[in-house]
């Protein structure tokens, strides 16, 4: 749309710089304008977010102790080494658990506690802060209050010598340690996922459930039948959150057990820290981080596609 | 993204071309060279001063009240007798200190002076990151520091030397030692009254679990240490052969009788166990505990945390003979530092570990003296609490570590094999000294390769 030299007593304008952006119409004006803008946000996203990720790569194909002044291109030994360190692959195998049982455990508990609590109507707002506290609760705080309650001569030990279940050793013993672990990461996560499924519940329309009720469906059937179905891009968002939480899986680890006993604990970030702020060997750490970006991208795009495509309903 | 009239053009080429170009510069921009070079550069640009404007040094230590303090104190005293040189204290959280080092050394943010764990050194040489201190600056150092300092002599030189030292020795509660009918000014002396005093002092409630440990027994808290500097010279073996290169703990049957010793008492004689409160320190402190292995650094906070406990020190029981575990952070110069700014970090180093400041710092941090001279004086090898540290410092040793947390977790995951998964002594053990000798011949065959 013309906007100069219509009226013809207005001298047509021409802007300093000329032929070049005063060439340009308006609408092409306000899209440069508004592209310029959001370039600045982009330029600080790349700097600090992506850079490093790219500079990481670049490490990991060196050999860089933290303190040498010489860091010299090894190509792929870094990566070889990692795959034939047993202590990384059991790291992995353990971040293969915490996935695996704790993805599972937080959603259920977190749809069970979301299910009872859309049932109450009295002290809602008590209820749902009493669960939310521990998700902003202090990470460390949790790790070492559940660490001196299952001491062995605990709190938990003496209910459990009690109920004559018998002296455990909970954090010390290498095949119950990471399941504690877990509990205590379920447990602090469960008020966070309670918010995101009472949110996507309320969004399922009573209707279906009053129309189900008419037919005959029982309580289970629902659930089954209408409940699960549209909470599906809830589920596959927790799904996507919950495993990139798990496969990064640290602080309750490094606070609890330290990545013991019997290395039976230990996380790929744990070791990742381990390489490099304890062994000064960044080479070896940033290609385990390296490792770790593959399969936490591959694992998002395999979720995305499994559980995204059962969504198409309309 | 949905068609909409105003937005269904792609960018023009020319912003395309922007975009791309910015992203392409970002990414060839992040050169691998370090920034050293600028960080030395700024140093050695500083040092060309003038003799009249005061140079101006850093002192890097970890973030200990009593030893930030003391440093203050003790740099006012150090300007005044060297009016040209001014220091500066930077002091960092004890867990993040190997951290921040090694993230700002590389930018060239380092230290004139710095102050460092004595079993991170082997690493901090093989690194480059220090350099060697000149006999002509610190003469005699073999015959005015305790032996166990040599652990800092690497390739024939010294690369730090202390101001204080720790060592280990044997914490006993008096209440229940008397409880438990033993003389509380008799402590045990050898291994056999170790168990037998331990035994006595062990109480269970009616399900058999402790109640008071006989003996506190956390693997990975001093006894490692314990085993490494104390039980297996004590049973007559050797930790490391002269040039540091080969574990010697199977050469003899020393090494596999110290082991079983150690975990016997969890085991066997089931005086103490792990897990037992967060850790030993806690469990002696809140008088759960009789007997602990610990070190001298622990005075402090007994003192701060449990001042009404009723304890006394003893070195630690022998065997064949005595020994003892000495630790000690010391005080290094990186290889950077040159010039005008050495010769003050020099001049600071040498103040440091002078008798003056050693005295002042077993009154204040608590630690003990490094120099003999100073550590044998009346007034210390009397004292109730210090003496008992003191008089073994002769016969005291320093393990060279290669990594000390590596090393740590092998022993650490070797008892547990015994304790958990009932792996016979003797295997686990030799895993043990097969697993370390690894780390050390990884660690000696980079060293080789930079020759």
């Amino acid at each position: 749309m013309r906007t100069t030299g219509v009226i013809p007593s207005r001298p047509k304008r021409r802007l300093w710089f000329g032929s070049g952006i005063g060439r340009l119409n308006y609408r092409h004006k306000q899209r440069l304008f508004i592209y310029g803008g959001l370039l600045i946000p982009l330029l600080y996203f790349v700097v600090i977010r992506i850079l490093p990720i790219l500079y990481s790569f670049n490490v990991s194909f060196r050999e860089w102790g933290m303190l040498s002044p010489d860091k010299p291109f090894v190509g792929f030994d870094n990566y070889a080494t990692l795959l034939s360190d047993s202590l990384f692959l059991k790291s992995l195998v353990n971040t293969g658990i915490y996935v695996v049982v704790g993805v599972p455990a937080q959603l259920i508990a977190g749809l069970i506690v979301a299910l009872l609590l859309q049932q109450v109507v009295k002290l809602r707002g008590l209820f749902r802060t009493a669960y939310f506290i521990p998700y902003v609760t202090s990470v460390v705080a949790v790790s070492w209050v559940f660490r001196w309650l299952l001491m062995k001569n605990g709190i938990v030990n003496a209910l459990f010598i009690e109920l004559g279940l018998g002296p455990q050793s909970f954090l010390y013993s290498p095949s119950q340690a990471i399941f504690w672990i877990i509990a205590v990461m379920v447990w602090q996560n469960i008020g966070f996922q309670m918010l995101i499924f009472l949110a996507g519940l309320q969004n399922i329309p009573k209707l279906y459930y009053e129309a189900a009720a008419i037919d005959g469906a029982t309580g289970w059937q629902r659930f089954v039948h209408i409940t699960i179905p549209l909470l599906n891009p809830v589920m596959l968002l927790s799904v996507v959150m919950a495993s990139i939480g798990f496969l990064q899986s640290f602080t309750q680890v490094l606070n609890m057990t330290g990545g013991g006993p019997l290395d039976s604990t230990i996380s790929v970030v744990l070791h990742i820290f381990n390489l490099a702020f304890k062994s000064f060997d960044m080479g070896l750490a940033s290609a385990a981080t390296v490792i770790l970006f593959a399969i936490i991208f591959m694992l998002t795009l395999i979720q995305l596609k499994v559980l995204g495509s059962r969504f198409q309903q309309e | 993204m949905t068609e909409s009239g105003y937005f269904s053009f792609r960018p023009s080429k020319a912003l395309q071309l922007l975009i791309a170009g910015l992203l392409l510069l970002s990414i060839t921009a992040c050169s691998t060279k370090p920034s050293q070079e600028s960080g030395s550069a700024a140093v050695t640009a500083s040092g060309d001063q003038t003799e009249t404007e005061p140079i101006t040094i850093e002192y890097w230590q970890y973030e200990f009240p009593a030893k930030v303090e003391l440093i203050n104190t003790l740099i006012q005293e150090f300007e005044t007798e060297h009016p040209n040189i001014k220091v500066k204290q930077t002091n960092f959280p004890y867990d993040q200190y190997n951290q921040k080092v090694a993230t700002l050394v590389p930018a060239g943010k380092g230290p004139d002076v710095i102050n460092l764990y004595y079993g991170w050194l082997p690493k901090y040489v093989q690194s480059g990151y220090l350099q060697p201190l000149p006999e002509s600056s610190f003469p005699g150092i073999a015959e005015a520091f305790f032996p166990f300092v040599d652990t800092a002599k690497l390739n024939g030189s010294y690369y730090a030397l202390p101001t204080g030292v720790r060592t280990l020795g044997l914490f006993y509660n008096k209440d229940l030692f008397t409880k438990a009918g033993l003389d509380p000014d008799k402590p045990p002396t050898t291994w056999e009254e170790l168990v037998s005093d331990a035994k006595a002092l062990t109480e269970t409630d009616k399900n058999g679990q402790l109640v008071t440990e006989g003996f506190a027994w956390e693997p990975g808290s001093q006894l490692h240490h314990w085993f490494r500097d104390g039980l297996l010279y004590q049973a007559g073996g050797k930790d490391t052969s002269e040039d540091r290169r080969k574990i010697l703990w199977n050469d003899t049957p020393a090494g596999l009788e110290a082991f079983k010793y150690l975990v016997d008492f969890a085991t066997v004689h089931k005086v103490g166990i792990n897990g037992f409160y967060t850790d030993d320190a806690n469990a002696f402190k809140t008088g759960h505990a009789a007997i602990n292995v610990d070190g001298s650094y622990r005075l402090g906070s007994i003192k701060k945390d449990a001042p009404d406990l009723n304890f006394a020190v003893a070195p630690l029981p022998g065997y064949k003979g005595k020994s003892t575990q000495a630790s000690f952070w010391a005080n290094a110069i990186p290889a950077n530092v040159t010039g005008e700014k050495l010769e003050a970090a020099t001049a600071f180093l040498q103040f440091l570990i002078s008798k003056g400041v050693q005295e002042q710092w077993v009154e204040k941090v608590g630690e003990l003296p490094a120099q003999k001279e100073v550590a044998l004086q009346d007034k210390y090898v009397n004292d109730p609490l210090l003496g008992p540290f003191i008089s073994q410092l002769n016969d005291a040793n320093a393990h060279f570590f290669i990594d000390e947390t590596q090393e740590r977790t092998l022993f650490v995951n070797a008892v547990d094999e015994v304790l958990l998964n009932h792996v016979p002594e003797e295997q686990a053990f030799n895993d043990l000294v097969a697993k370390t000798q690894k780390l050390y011949d990884d660690y000696w065959a980079k060293q080789d390769k930079k020759k």
